[in-house]
């Protein structure tokens, strides 16, 4: 059997994050990617043919450029003969897309990828309803206005009202925030603490910001025709208080709710980008990895009751495999998509009885809030749905790299009820 | 102040809420007792006085049960009209002191909520009910002869107006949280998860004065009739003549319901209790009222396994055979979770049978009991083959070919080969006896018989039928799949027409007489639903089959001999000769026509059925007119019923009922006999046996032989037993 090759994490940059409908709103997803890809090629200044395959993750496929990663791979002006695939796994896209890197470039595959995601929500397919789409593809073949007609008879002004994308889940009819509103009153989660959660989220990013923890990672935008640059995250709301949160009706549950505008994660435009090299041929080439990528695993919930679960199960089955501990993990980044969701996921973790009747594992305690995502999350950032994953890959390696730990763990949650826990482990250690 | 000392509802008093938890120790469901309503009492006396509490939350303990309403034994002890009526007074005195508690008062509803369940948690002040598929809502009192009359007649009209209460309590019919929230029974609808902390938050705002119950606007065409006593006394004689018309006023459960809504309505809240008091006490000592509970026993005993939990659970089934039958089978089958094979012999009968399956689901999943999600998923729990590939993994077969020896013969041989060692093969069959139909098994022990009953989906009986070389598990698995079916299940003893058949066909043979003699066909069937029967013979024959019924009457008349007509039936096999088969073939005794679908179907109304001279024309060719002709309707009525019930008695006496409340219970829910007459046995018990022998003695000296009474009476009479001790006779 051929050696397991070890994966290096070298660099990753993104776009800033944008609230949907906003500066980017003109983008398609596979711009945002190029646009991320760009960025990273220039900050980690490596040749464009060194780079063999291009994997990305996005959830809502454009019609026009289904896989998206190739469109990246060639605006990028990237060796053609280099390949590229896209893949979609809800939210967590693109931590299914750097993983599938890793196994393939441990199987020696190829040595040198990029790797990440990206997603418009400002843009998304509206589709005309089924009959008209229906007689659209008759009529490519009508003969004439006979045929056309005849086909056109056929449709009433109620067909004329077009299909947009649910956003419920497909087998329980349920939207995400209902879902979790659930699991809030389930696990007790309270309107204060989700509050609490969100507020110090935001507050986090905006030091971050002001810290400069993002230079380097967040590349500026400028766009045609203004070219106006945008160089930060529109997101984060570092002056909000407790009591403006508190004042905020709840979205999905009226009366008995506690998800809010203010404790969701928002829709937002970005892309996100990593560099991965196999770890003897970046030493060769001069590259300096961040991290190493050791493991990953991936968890299925049952979607009506622990659809956003994911994560406790996917991180608690991680550490057992890797016969690692909570103390043994330094840098925890989580992708927050709701506040109480944060939570809950956190209060399951850490209880004996919670853990043993919801998934029959033991509890791996309490994940310290100063090793958790400590420059803020989703809530703040906002979350494209494709380019969450890899913004959390490259946020934890450089944290990791910076830290004196030697693990680090990126989880996150997604619609159909999965979890995927990806464990990174520090060079330098 | 310290809560009171409670075995049912105990109370914790939290965040100046007492928290009043329901709970029968013990027991799986809670049901509502004399120390239940006692210590509603004293839990409101504790509300008021503690000056501590501020509100208060009634909540389950149990695993989706709120409350499954009044302990039905209590109704059973009730041998008086003033025992009876002592049961919804002391009923209306608890849920009125939880309406007149001075704090705000919350159900919280979670589970089933049944009968006084309902009539508690209408006595609250504001009621919420969780989205969980197990919460379901009911006023069921009406099948068992008597309605709600612990209130809800009075408190829930207003709440959902008349017309809609009066359906709720006339139906007895299932309500989810979500409907009953959309006409206004409930105030909210909540999520299971957290229903404590929500009901008090509910509470708190009742408290504060933020949240407070409003009864739900009613629709204008609801006002136009309701709001005034005019359109009132319209709505409630409608009612009435709706009633009279669909239960042939046979049962007085349904007017005594709506004499004490509307005298609530006309003479306000007191008298409308006390009516309901007064109504209530009377129907506890009708014969319908007994009838139906004496069922409703049978029916709760009949759905636990009687051969005890099998060793092995079946979850795979195959059906061979994908018509009407066997797609039934696998349909109810899904529904409860098997994995499900369906076999027949080519592509176009199984597309057939998977139609089947999927109008029902598709029809389910219209009305929004399932969405389309599940129906896929049930989709694709459904396999389809024209093999026996596979069969190696089937834990249970059933076949359902066409009721013919050889055949059943030839599959049962082909699936002994590639069925593994304990697989069950069952078979459905109506008639042929289950040691001929395993003579030539190589595994006998595993085959036993099962007869289901057509629609499979809507007809709650199985009778399942055990051979001599049966294993004791192989019958306690057919009971099983019968139970996780859904299905009621009797078992019976191996003879040709089982029970339910044999006596059916009784009962067929002597219309059949009675047509030769002359009777219209439409009055015959009519004065059959007169006497309390769903549907007609004439019209039975043409739903069951006349091919079908012709096949079976011949093979009974050789088997079973001289108890029924020992001749050939000529009459049904010239019907079906030429092609008179009944509503399969568009015609029978009547015709019938296609329904007319879309714009037509509301532009002409559908006639009533037509005789078929064909058939009219067949029966003059075999009158009997000069013979006997009979044309007193008590006699007709009596002719038809008494060979159903001597039939019934025969199959006691020869062991092939091992009960009678099988007996009971099989006639009603497979047959179709009067419900509030509590089946053959529970009637005969009631009228008195010697009334019974009297009148059959008249029959046959009438009519002849075949109205020889059973020997079983004789027996009876002589050791003054009854089949069920515990019915008064005479009452």
């Amino acid at each position: 059997m051929q050696q397991v090759k070890e994966v290096a994490v070298i660099d990753g940059v993104r776009t800033p994050f944008i609230r949907s409908n906003g500066a980017f709103e003109n983008l398609a997803s596979h711009d945002l990617g190029r646009l991320a890809t760009q960025g990273l090629l220039k900050k980690s200044g490596i040749a464009r043919d060194l780079i063999e395959q291009v994997v990305m993750g996005t959830v809502i496929s454009d019609p026009k450029a289904p896989n998206m990663a190739r469109e990246v791979l060639l605006g990028n002006s990237l060796p053609p003969v280099a390949s590229a695939f896209t893949v979609s796994m809800a939210c967590i896209s693109s931590n299914i897309a750097v993983g599938l890197a890793f196994d393939q470039m441990s199987l020696s595959r190829y040595k040198v990828a990029i790797s990440g995601g990206a997603e418009t929500l400002s843009d998304f397919p509206i589709r005309h309803s089924k009959k008209i789409r229906k007689a659209l593809i008759k009529l490519q073949k009508a003969k004439g206005p006979v045929d056309y007609l005849n086909e056109v008879k056929k449709l009433s002004i109620k067909d004329l009202i077009p299909d947009v994308p649910s956003v419920t889940e497909f087998s329980t009819g349920l939207t995400m925030g209902a879902s979790c509103e659930r699991l809030a009153k389930r696990i007790g989660v309270t309107r204060e603490e989700a509050d609490q959660f969100s507020l110090s989220s935001h507050q986090r990013a905006s030091q971050a910001w002001e810290a400069g923890e993002y230079e380097g990672e967040v590349c500026s935008i400028s766009l045609a025709p203004e070219f106006k640059t945008i160089e930060r995250d529109n997101g984060p709301r570092g002056d909000s208080s407790l009591e403006s949160m508190a004042k905020l009706s709840t979205s999905f549950d009226r009366n008995f709710g506690q998800i809010t505008a203010a404790n969701s994660s928002f829709l937002s435009d970005g892309g996100a980008a990593v560099l991965l090299m196999e770890k003897e041929y970046a030493a060769e080439q001069g590259f300096l990895a961040k991290a190493i990528i050791k493991d990953y695993i991936t968890a299925g919930t049952e979607p009506l009751d622990d659809l956003l679960l994911g994560p406790s199960l996917a991180i608690t089955k991680l550490l057992e495999k890797n016969h690692l501990c909570i103390k043994d993990i330094g840098v925890w980044e989580i992708h927050e998509a709701f506040a109480s969701q944060m939570v809950a996921n956190l209060k399951v973790m850490d209880s004996k009885t919670l853990s043993k009747n919801i998934f029959n594992i033991d509890a791996i305690g309490e994940i310290p809030m100063d090793q958790l995502n400590i420059f803020g999350g989703s809530l703040a950032l906002g979350h494209p749905f494709g380019a969450t994953g890899a913004r959390l890959v490259m946020t934890a390696a450089s944290r990791l790299a910076k830290s004196g730990s030697r693990y680090s763990v990126v989880s996150g949650c997604a619609a159909g009820g999965h979890g995927l826990a990806m464990l990174l482990e520090n060079p330098n250690m | 102040m310290t809560t009171p000392d409670h075995t049912i509802l105990k109370i914790e008093v939290i965040d100046e809420i007492a928290i009043i938890r329901i709970n029968n120790p013990g027991e799986k469901v809670n049901t509502l007792n004399e120390t239940f309503l006692n210590e509603i009492e004293s839990s409101m006396e504790f509300v008021n006085k503690a000056p501590e509490v501020k509100g208060a939350v009634f909540i389950s303990t149990k695993e989706n049960c709120f409350m499954a309403g009044a302990d039905v034994k209590i109704l059973q002890d009730a041998d008086t009209i003033e025992k009876g009526e002592e049961i919804p007074r002391r009923g209306q005195r608890a849920f009125q002191s939880i309406e007149d508690c001075k704090k705000p008062v919350v159900a919280a509803i979670h589970g089933v909520c049944l009968g006084g369940g309902v009539e508690m948690a209408l006595g609250c002040h504001y009621l919420i009910a969780t989205d969980h598929p197990k919460t379901v809502l009911a006023c069921p009192e009406i099948l068992l002869g008597l309605f709600p009359a612990g209130g809800a007649p009075q408190r829930l009209p207003p709440r959902v107006g008349i017309q809609k209460a009066l359906d709720l309590m006339l139906t007895g019919r299932n309500i989810r949280s979500k409907q009953a929230k959309k006409i206004g029974m409930i105030d909210q609808v909540v999520s299971h998860w957290g229903l404590q902390e929500t009901s008090m938050s509910v509470c708190k705002k009742l408290i504060s004065g933020e949240l407070e119950h409003k009864n739900k606007t009613s629709s204008t065409a609801e006002k136009l009739l309701e709001g005034n006593p005019a359109g009132r006394a319209i709505l409630f004689n409608q009612a009435r003549a709706m009633i009279k018309k669909k239960t042939r006023g046979l049962y007085p459960a349904p007017f005594a319901l709506i004499n004490a809504v509307e005298t609530g309505i006309n003479k306000g809240k007191p008298a409308g209790y006390e009516r309901e008091i007064k109504e209530f006490g009377v129907l506890t000592q009708s014969t319908q009222a007994k009838s139906l509970i004496s069922l409703f026993f049978g029916n709760t005993n009949l759905k636990k396994n009687s051969r005890g939990k099998p060793e092995k659970k079946d979850s795979t089934l195959a059906v061979i055979g994908a018509g009407q039958m066997g797609a039934g089978i696998g349909l109810v089958s899904l529904l409860k979770g098997k994995e499900v094979i369906l076999k027949d012999v080519n592509n176009e009968g199984l597309g057939r049978g998977k139609k089947v399956i999927w109008d029902e689901l598709n029809r389910r999943c219209k009305k929004r009991a399932i969405n389309s999600f599940e129906r896929d998923r049930l989709m694709a729990k459904l396999g389809a083959q024209t093999d026996l590939k596979q069969f190696d993994r089937v834990d249970f077969v059933i076949e359902a070919v066409f009721e013919d020896i050889d055949l059943k013969h030839k599959v049962i041989a082909q699936l002994e080969e590639v069925c593994a060692e304990d697989c069950i093969i069952a078979t459905n069959t109506s008639a042929i006896p289950i040691a001929e139909v395993a003579s030539k098994a190589a595994r006998p022990e595993n085959i036993v018989g099962m007869h289901y009953f057509s629609p499979v989906n809507k007809m709650p009986l199985l009778e399942v039928i055990g051979h001599e070389k049966n294993s004791e598990q192989a019958i306690a698995r057919a009971v099983q799949m019968g139970l996780d079916q859904g299905k009621t299940v009797i078992v019976v003893k191996d003879s040709p027409g089982f029970y339910t058949t044999r006596v059916l066909a009784a009962l067929m043979d002597e219309s059949i007489l009675l047509l030769q003699e002359g009777i219209d066909f439409k009055k015959l069937d009519n004065l059959m639903k007169d006497f309390g029967f769903p549907v007609g013979p004439v019209t039975l024959f043409d739903e069951v089959g006349i091919d079908t019924a012709a096949h079976i009457s011949d093979f009974l008349s050789q088997r079973i001999g001289s108890k029924l007509r020992n001749v050939k039936d000529p009459i049904l096999n010239k019907l079906s000769e030429k092609g008179l088969y009944g509503r399969k073939s568009k015609k029978g005794f009547f015709l019938y026509e296609d329904r007319p679908t879309g714009l037509a179907s509301k532009m002409f109304k559908p006639k009533g059925k037509e005789i078929n001279p064909e058939a009219l024309e067949i029966i003059q060719q075999y009158s009997l007119k000069n013979s006997s002709t009979c044309t007193d309707n008590e006699i007709i009525q009596m002719r038809l019923a008494y060979r159903f019930i001597n039939e019934a008695l025969r199959c006691m006496d020869e062991g092939v009922l091992l009960s009678p409340v099988d007996g009971d219970i099989g006639a009603v829910l497979g047959l179709g006999f009067p419900p509030m007459l509590g089946g053959p046995f529970h009637y005969i018990d009631s009228i008195g046996h010697a009334h019974f022998k009297k009148n059959m003695a008249m029959l046959e000296d009438k009519f002849g032989e075949r109205f020889e009474v059973s020997p079983i009476l004789n027996d009876h009479l002589e050791r003054g037993k009854l089949f069920h001790p515990e019915v008064d006779e005479g009452a």
